[in-house]
């Protein structure tokens, strides 16, 4: 079963939505297995001053994409993309046994858009 | 918070009635119906009225009834029991690809045993195709067990078609009816079938309790070994106050069942045409008409079933999905696999099933919350438009 923070999460996720003109954007999953994760990311001096993003999946994925975002926002470049699935399950009050792959999708949908953005300006 | 439960392919509350018949088999009449004396006659004579009851309500005899702990043993002992009687005369076996696990795991050990099993498709709206069916007839087939009504999608399948095409080729015939008993007609001689799976708890009735029929001069062997209990096919002391709750609930599914299946078709009906009306891009899964009056399975574009029923179930809904997220990736359901229903939906399904005792004003409310949780999961999608 789902822990009461992860179900609050899942209910009333936050940072949902697009940016229009991100900096960075990172998408993983396949909608044939039944979850896809879309990161939006804004760069400023090295900050990521907006992070935002839209799930197609269960409630762990969903809840686990919600607490990415706002734990990446405000952090520099580094410090989010070392954000580590435990941190994100630990965040949420677990997960359950069978979800736990759930918790590495979205910080790595994050790496994925941190790494657009490098990409995109050369660092 | 009211809670509307919509989950009664799953199980059902034990009705009133039911409760009350099997009270005094607990406490005072609790005796072994093996016992000579007057306490085991007591539970014997329960046993006997009992196994009446439930033969009429299929149009059986009482002694092609067998008492088991319900529908998994139920389809175990037939098929296995079936499949090791008869296994001198041949080792083919055809079923279906939307069985329960309880038929198609049973069937996979038979193979891991040297049996051969030939999977019959179904069509997109998932009913079986006979002529595949009739195609894979050979001359060793000796058990087909094709379900009576899936329990995911509600379609009833052609059970009476498929006995009279193979009338008279010694091909033993068994159907899974744990879903239809209570819901549409079940009479054994109507569907011409040799064995017949049902379940106490999705009919009002007790967990842990069932019955298979085994029609008169149709051989199994037993799975289980032990005393001489149900003509020794199903050893064990009887468990007396769950074969009198599953007696009692088979009776009042049967004196009830055109009300209760009018009434819950009423809503079924209702409750579709709402949900295409107000929700865009969902579909019902499943046959048109060719399911069970209780049924609604509907798929809902870029959205995942698990999503949705969490949602519901903070509003007090309770329901099903197809979509069981496992680890990595979701797998959808065998059954939606097998229709197909395109990879915008097959994540997205939705299992309601209807009991006798949900109303009009239920199903409204409950269309109601549906439409604010697909809203607000759309939102969310990647797929859909907007911010």
């Amino acid at each position: 079963m789902y822990s009461r923070k992860l179900l609050e999460e899942f209910t009333d996720p936050k940072n949902v939505g697009v940016i229009e003109d991100a900096d960075g954007v990172g998408q993983l999953g396949n909608p044939a297995d039944g979850d896809v994760i879309t990161i939006y990311i804004k760069v400023r001096d090295g900050i990521l001053t907006d992070v935002k993003f839209k799930t197609f999946g269960c409630a762990a994925a969903i809840a686990t994409s919600s607490m990415v975002t706002q734990m990446a926002k405000g952090r520099t470049i580094e410090e989010a993309r070392r954000i580590t699935k435990e941190e994100v399950a630990e965040a949420l009050g677990g997960l359950p046994p069978g979800k736990m792959d759930c918790s590495n999708f979205a910080p790595d949908t994050l790496r994925m858009a941190i790494e657009d953005y490098q990409n995109k300006h050369n660092i | 918070m009211k809670r509307i439960y919509l989950d009664h392919s799953a199980t059902t509350h034990v009705d009133t009635r039911v409760l009350e018949a099997m009270l005094p088999y607990f406490s005072e009449k609790f005796g072994n119906a093996s016992s000579l004396h007057s306490f085991g006659l007591e539970a014997a004579e329960a046993l006997s009225s009992s196994r009446e009851q439930v033969a009429a309500a299929l149009g059986a005899e009482p002694q092609e009834i067998i008492f088991t702990s319900g529908g998994t043993e139920s389809d175990n002992m037939a098929i296995k029991g079936s499949a090791y009687m008869c296994s001198s005369r041949g080792r083919h076996i055809i079923t279906s690809v939307i069985e329960h696990p309880a038929v198609l795991r049973t069937c996979e050990q038979l193979e891991k045993e040297g049996f051969e099993v030939t999977y019959v498709p179904v069509d997109n709206e998932g009913i079986l195709d006979t002529q595949f069916l009739e195609d894979s007839i050979r001359e060793d087939t000796i058990l087909i067990s094709i379900m009576h009504a899936n329990n995911e999608i509600g379609t009833v399948q052609p059970i009476k078609e498929i006995s009279e095409l193979i009338e008279g080729r010694g091909i033993v015939l068994h159907t899974d009816a744990v879903q239809s008993v209570g819901k549409i007609p079940v009479d054994v001689n109507e569907l011409g079938v040799d064995m017949l799976s049902i379940s106490s708890h999705k009919l009002h009735g007790p967990k842990g309790v069932g019955a298979l029929y085994l029609r008169s001069g149709v051989n199994i062997l037993p799975i289980v070994q032990g005393g001489g209990h149900e003509r020794g096919l199903r050893p064990g002391t009887e468990n007396i106050p769950g074969i009198v709750g599953f007696a009692k609930a088979m009776a009042i599914a049967r004196e009830q069942l055109e009300a209760d299946s009018r009434h819950m078709q009423r809503l079924r009906d209702s409750m579709v045409e709402k949900v295409r009306s107000r929700i865009p891009y969902s579909r019902l899964n499943g046959h048109e008409i060719k399911r069970l009056p209780n049924n609604v399975n509907m798929s809902f574009r870029h959205v995942e079933g698990e999503s949705l029923l969490m949602l519901l179930d903070m509003q007090g809904v309770a329901v099903s999905t197809g979509s069981a997220c496992s680890s990595k990736s979701q797998k959808a359901s065998h059954v939606l696999t097998a229709i197909d229903p395109g990879v915008d939906y097959i994540h997205g399904s939705l299992r309601f099933t209807l009991g006798r005792e949900n109303t009009m004003e239920e199903i409204d409310l409950v269309v109601d919350l549906l439409e604010e949780a697909v809203i607000k999961l759309r939102r969310m999608s990647p797929f859909e438009e907007g911010n």
